[in-house]
């Protein structure tokens, strides 16, 4: 099953500055795998060794947290849109 | 109170608007907004605020004005180089609107001032530029339930929410720690377009207003991302964590906490 990823901007630098990409996957797990094939080093900047998504990155399916769904066994289907969001600090002094 | 002839002119397009009117431009004149920081966010967010006629508005930094700021730190200005930056904001508020009460903290938020500030405003603007800071706004808001206006900036990337205590989640329901150094990129290598700083600024100062008069949905329990490259805004679901560790049910966190700061301490 093919979903589109949106990469933030930290992460961009391991997508050839790609802000949007394609992986395939049943579940979110698979989908971690699948971009990092294509995009080897990016599944260790998103994921604790455990494979689960690391504390200051939230993952989400369309517009929902997989914390409140089944976390990375979340499953995808079709078309979904998946996002990527770090805590970004900045504010800019 | 009553209007002066002259309030009635300033606010006019204001008070013609059925969701402001006379009674939500007199609520304005009324707040208390607390705006942390007076750089990139804090600049756009101190200006339309005090437009608006935000009657009492405090200011916290610690930091002199900089060349490299006035990109788009837009209340300060080229001849203000090493003035503090709250004396540098207070003149542009005053010399907009002398209805705007402004009162400066020349000082940086820690565990043991930021209760003291805290009092005495309804509305918490968060224009900081690192986690430490943003960790303790975070807990100092779900402590003496104040509503949190969240915005922050990275290169072409923006994110605005309002974390309302009791009515929706707070910035540890989505992150409960903040990140180790080094995971997360550093403020002062990451760089920004000026603009979104306005963007995101106005956005917050947006939900502020609409808090205050009441009015509309606020960004209570909704993540805002604007993608500038893209020319994209995004919506996200933010949920409350039973599990948090500052507001959830069995909170592990009951003490204010000074994290190392390790983003944005230097120019």
């Amino acid at each position: 099953m093919a979903v589109k990823v949106r990469i933030p901007t930290p992460l961009m630098k391991l997508t050839s500055n790609q802000s949007e990409v394609t992986a395939e996957g049943a579940t979110i797990s698979d989908i971690f795998d699948n971009l990092e094939s294509q995009f080897a080093g990016i599944k260790e900047r998103i994921c604790e060794e455990n494979g689960s998504p690391r504390r200051f990155i939230n993952i989400y399916v369309n517009e929902e947290d997989i914390r409140f769904l089944d976390g990375e066994k979340t499953a995808v289907k079709e078309g979904d849109e998946i996002s990527i969001i770090p805590a970004i600090a900045g504010g800019f002094r | 109170m009553d209007f002066t002839d002259e309030q009635i002119e300033r606010y006019s397009r204001h008070i013609m608007l059925p969701e402001v009117g006379g009674v939500g431009q007199i609520k304005m004149l009324e707040a208390k907004v607390l705006l942390i920081g007076a750089g990139g966010l804090g600049s756009p967010a101190a200006y339309y605020l005090a437009a608006a006629g935000i009657g009492n508005l405090g200011i916290v930094d610690f930091d002199t004005v900089d060349l490299s700021n006035l990109q788009r730190q837009i209340i300060h200005s080229t001849e203000r180089i090493g003035m503090l930056k709250t004396e540098s904001a207070r003149k542009t508020i005053q010399a907009l609107n002398p209805d705007v009460k402004v009162t400066l903290y020349n000082e940086r938020l820690t565990s043991q001032n930021i209760l003291d500030i805290f009092e005495g405003y309804d509305y918490i603007l968060d224009g900081t530029d690192n986690f430490a800071t943003r960790y303790l706004i975070n807990d100092a808001c779900v402590m003496t339930g104040k509503t949190n206006i969240h915005g922050s900036i990275f290169r072409f990337e923006g994110q605005a929410t309002v974390f309302k205590p009791g009515a929706g989640p707070c910035y540890r329901c989505l992150y409960p720690e903040p990140p180790p150094p080094g995971l997360v990129p550093n403020c002062q290598e990451g760089g920004v377009l000026g603009v979104l700083a306005g963007v995101i600024g106005n956005l917050q100062v947006v939900e502020t207003l609409k808090l205050i008069l009441g009015k509309g949905n606020a960004l209570v329990g909704t993540l805002l991302i604007y993608d500038a490259l893209n020319t994209e805004f995004r919506k996200l679901k933010l949920k409350r964590d039973v599990n948090c560790p500052v507001c959830g049910e069995n909170p592990t966190i009951t003490e204010l906490i000074d994290y190392e700061e390790f983003c944005g301490l230097s120019r």
